[in-house]
């Protein structure tokens, strides 16, 4: 660790702060001029007619709906300096437990969607790249064409539709069984509950994957390297394994790590699909409640979940690549 | 006669089969041109040489002649768009797939143009011992970076760390690490300076006197003759004269007008180039008769016609003027032998 390393590594910091910052602004003056009424729509229009003045008073404080924005936005960043996320208003617990909740639900999800369509996108990609033009390339191709031409929620919904209604494998909705206690529930049926919703999320992420390591295959393929190991008597196995798949790699790489905020996007309208209560529901439902503590909490980590992915995106590209690890000692020094 | 000849080919074939036998070879690509139509290109056409132990042979052409497909054509790593034919012989056996695939690599091994052959994320090493990594594998490899004056730590690098010299002599090392009996370098010395790429002749001298046949792809008219034993040479994809290197010493041994020119065109005889860099495009090629015939001052009548490949000054032409001598050549199983005069 050089002097040169903790200054480059000063300064990404100091970008990804910047980066947050200019977010959680973002997101916050969009809270502002969202036509949202929170009363109206958290306690309902009947419920709001039957209350006195008073009353609807106290709610519009607890909502911060008398506070100018400007105030409201310094005192949740004040908040956000000491490490307090506020308290989730629909909620009524602290942002960051009802966070970690959610997050705990969406976690397998995410991670299991994230490695399944990144191996499959890179394992199709391969094969129709080395069978280029042929019947497993057409068909591969043709796949990813349709699929990243449908939006996600409807392929969650054909997903739904097939699996659950019509031929009752897996449940319609929920992380865990109706009328069990959470105690109760069992790693399988949980499991069980999140592999549809995995399932369509990981397929909207596969085709660009498959599609990015098909052209970088087919450019591998015909590459001199792959012609002299033919030349030297190499079988094509071998050939795919040692020449083929780290070169492959890299767009893969960069792919995946890039396209974590898709795949937070993608999980917004997948567990909206599958009643799946996780992060991207909660987030939904912080939008249209107006809960903006638990709106912008859930920015702010989404934000730095995406940050973290380019950045070690970064990272591979070094160990993946020597030519660019190499570089970077070289400028170091 | 020809009885005669038959037999002696076969007692050849029993005691010394060469190395390599190209017999006829041509190779074509089917292509769509502008309005999708099919057509095909000729690029080689009725190639024939013989490589044997302990010489070095040179094919030499001008770029663009479609030299390196030989070496592909050999290796049986051409595109799939390209139709062969003719046959090759190692050791004589015809090279069908299942034996190719048994012996490219180990018994034969290529030497090809330049870095982009490596792989950019394997380490040298790696690439030398082909994966293998056996610990005589790796002494092998260690020997092998000595015998071409690479240090020891060129194996613990990236192909992108080495400069173009180190790169060549990277392959050399490659090609030798099965211990192969022939060797095919395809252009083994563009981008080097003239005493590197000189150094790297000789290392395929050393190679031939080490008992492997060693073919060498180039367009390096002089470096070939300094260091081959015998030159083909290669005009517009066919071989138009096969002549020993000591021939280049005098225009009169020479038999082909364009190799004439090719002569009078090096910078030891004067720098006279006139049609030397010249030659037709595939697509306009006269589909019969000499393809020289649009630069030749000998042209007539039957240049247009179809010409033969044949023997001529104890070498070969592809001329009509290439006189037949027979003198004390005698039959055709001279063929091989042409080194020894």
């Amino acid at each position: 660790m050089g002097k040169k390393t903790a200054f480059r590594l000063g300064r990404q910091l100091l970008r990804a702060v910047v980066i947050l910052l200019l977010v959680c602004f973002v997101s916050f003056s969009l809270t502002v001029i969202s036509p949202i009424d929170p009363l109206q729509t958290n306690i309902g229009q009947a419920a709001l007619g039957s209350m006195s003045p008073e009353q609807i008073e106290k709610l519009e404080q607890y909502w911060g709906m008398n506070t100018p924005a400007p105030e409201r936005f310094l005192e949740w960043l004040k908040g956000i300096v000491k490490g307090d996320l506020g308290v989730s208003l629909a909620y009524r617990q602290p942002v960051t437990d009802v966070i970690f909740e959610k997050l705990s639900n969406s976690f397998l999800l995410l991670v299991f969607s994230w490695l399944i369509s990144a191996a499959a996108g890179v394992l199709l990609g391969m094969i129709a790249g080395a069978y280029r033009r042929r019947l497993p390339d057409k068909i591969i191709k043709t796949g990813c064409m349709v699929l990243s031409s449908t939006p996600s929620f409807w392929v969650a919904l054909v997903i739904l539709l097939v699996f659950s209604v019509w031929l009752k494998w897996f449940p319609i909705g929920f992380s865990i069984p109706i009328g069990v206690i959470a105690e109760d529930v069992r790693m399988a049926e949980r499991i069980q509950h999140a592999v549809l919703p995995a399932a369509a999320l990981s397929l909207t992420g596969v085709a660009s994957i498959t599609m990015h390591t098909r052209e970088k295959m087919i450019e591998v393929m015909n590459s001199d390297y792959i012609l002299y190991a033919r030349a030297k008597g190499m079988g094509m196995g071998k050939i795919l394994f040692s020449h083929g798949l780290r070169n492959v790699l890299l767009p893969a790489v960069t792919l995946q790590f890039a396209s974590v905020s898709e795949l937070i996007g993608g999980s917004v309208l997948v567990e909206q699909v599958f009643s799946y209560p996780g992060l991207g529901k909660a987030a939904v439902d912080a939008g249209i409640g107006g809960d903006v503590p638990l709106l912008l909490g859930i920015t702010l980590l989404t934000s730095v979940f995406v940050i973290g992915g380019n950045l070690a995106a970064e990272i591979l590209y070094g160990l993946i690549d020597p030519r660019l690890r190499k570089k970077e000692e070289v400028s170091k020094t | 006669m020809k009885g005669i000849r038959e037999n002696m080919e076969e007692n050849e074939n029993k005691n010394q089969a060469p190395l390599l036998e190209v017999k006829h070879l041509s190779l074509s690509f089917s292509q769509y041109d502008r309005r999708l139509k099919r057509r095909t290109l000729p690029v080689i056409r009725d190639l024939s040489l013989t490589v044997k132990k302990g010489e070095i042979v040179a094919v030499v052409g001008a770029s663009g002649s479609g030299k390196s497909l030989l070496a592909h054509a050999v290796f049986g790593i051409l595109p799939y768009n390209a139709r062969m034919e003719g046959e090759i012989f190692f050791q004589g056996t015809c090279l069908e797939e299942a034996f190719l695939k048994k012996i490219r690599g180990t018994k034969m091994a290529l030497v090809p143009q330049g870095i982009s052959w490596l792989d950019p994320l394997k380490k040298t090493g790696w690439q030398i011992r082909n994966g293998k990594n056996k610990k005589e594998d790796r002494e092998r490899c260690r020997e092998l970076l000595k015998r071409f004056g690479l240090d020891e730590k060129t194996a613990e690098k990236y192909p992108f760390e080495l400069s173009g010299g180190m790169a060549k002599r990277v392959l050399l090392a490659s090609a030798l690490f099965e211990n192969p009996s022939l060797v095919i370098a395809d252009e083994p010395t563009p981008g080097l300076h003239p005493q590197a790429a000189l150094a790297v002749m000789e290392e395929f001298r050393k190679m031939a006197d080490e008992g492997r046949g060693i073919l060498v792809i180039t367009h390096d008219l002089e470096l070939a003759v300094q260091t081959a034993d015998r030159i083909l040479v290669f005009y517009a994809g066919e071989t138009i004269e096969e002549a020993r290197a000591s021939d280049f010493f005098s225009e009169e041994k020479l038999r082909h007008p364009y190799t004439k020119d090719l002569y009078r065109a090096m910078p030891a005889h004067g720098f006279l180039a006139e049609n030397a860099g010249v030659q037709p495009y595939v697509l306009k090629r006269e589909k019969n008769g000499c393809l020289y015939q649009g630069y030749c001052e000998k042209r007539c009548e039957k240049c247009l016609g179809e010409i033969p490949y044949r023997k001529s000054k104890g070498g070969y032409v592809r001329c009509i003027f290439g006189e037949e001598e027979e003198r004390n050549y005698g039959t055709g199983s001279e063929r091989f032998d042409i080194s020894l005069s």
